[in-house]
């Protein structure tokens, strides 16, 4: 199904999914951006820096949130801008992983440049862990 | 009353590092970073899709430019002069800015540029902005990033 952009209107949802962030997740995602900061797959490392635990890279979490938005239109290649502040860690535990819940709805719509906001909400055990996410798709 | 010692030098606001080695975007390497942020976008993994959509080859995924970014700003935390401890630093934001979506084949580099850096309290906040550009010098995305480096309390 092809999205209109003269169908779209503010406030509109673009759809939700679950993510699981297990250690293997984040092991994958070391891999294949070069992250390899320790804090994302030791345990003794990120207690010794004074962390609750292992942490989901930042960059994940952001990746991750975006897939709502390329889903509901079908091809990343749309996306023009997208942009987050990171304002709570995700503690990945290692039997149980993380369990990341994101959606999305219209956010802004601009009829001249032909594009429309994402706003992105993502939370973690009930708490927002992205501020301001937001992603402008090109029509 | 303790000296606050700046966790970064701020002198380096407005220097530019130079322009890093090309990369070149490959399409396994596009399939490995989209399985990695949970894509499904056939796009990302399909090349006949990709191709049908009318691109050349696989695109990559929003936040793969982070792949480019981060060969730019390891030259800063190396830098002696920004003085920048990694051990200290935390994700503040991020944002790319698509003139066109990387795609599979794509050489990029990239040059960096200390766009801001501004202390709260005891730490330092510290804003880059990367753009990178293709083969033919042509933009095609700008990557701003904020880091925070925490100072002592």
């Amino acid at each position: 199904m092809t999205v209109k952009f003269d169908d779209l209107e503010v406030g509109q949802s673009v759809g939700a999914l679950e993510f699981l962030l297990t250690r293997d997740s984040l092991v994958r995602y070391a891999g294949a951006s070069g992250d390899f900061n320790q804090i994302h797959y030791r345990d003794d490392v990120a207690a010794a820096v004074g962390l609750p635990g292992v942490l989901a890279h930042g960059m994940l979490t952001m990746g991750a949130a975006v897939q709502v938005a390329v889903n509901w239109i079908g091809d990343s290649g749309r996306i023009a801008d997208y942009q987050v502040r990171f304002t709570k860690p995700v503690v990945v535990d290692p039997v149980e992983g993380a369990v990341l819940v994101v959606s999305g709805k219209i956010g802004a719509l601009d009829a001249e440049a032909r594009t429309a906001r994402v706003d992105l909400t993502a939370t973690f055990q009930e708490t927002t862990v992205l501020g301001k996410a937001q992603a402008v798709v090109r029509f | 009353m303790r000296q606050t010692i700046p966790v970064v030098n701020p002198n380096v606001q407005g220097k530019q590092y130079p322009a890093t080695d090309p990369y070149l975007v490959g399409r396994e390497k596009i399939r490995e970073f989209a399985h990695a942020v949970k894509s499904v976008s056939p796009t990302n993994l399909d090349l006949f899709a990709a191709q049908a959509a009318g691109y050349a080859d696989l695109v990559a995924p929003p936040t793969f430019a982070v792949v480019i970014q981060e060969r730019s700003l390891s030259a800063v935390l190396a830098d002696p002069e920004a003085a920048i401890d990694f051990s200290r630093v935390v994700h503040g934001d991020q944002r790319f800015s698509y003139v066109r979506p990387i795609v599979a084949g794509d050489e990029l580099t990239s040059v960096l540029s200390v766009a801001a850096v501004k202390s709260l309290g005891a730490h330092s906040m510290v804003t880059f902005e990367t753009k990178i550009f293709d083969i033919d010098q042509q933009l095609v995305c700008t990557a701003t990033s904020t880091l925070v480096v925490r100072g002592d309390e």
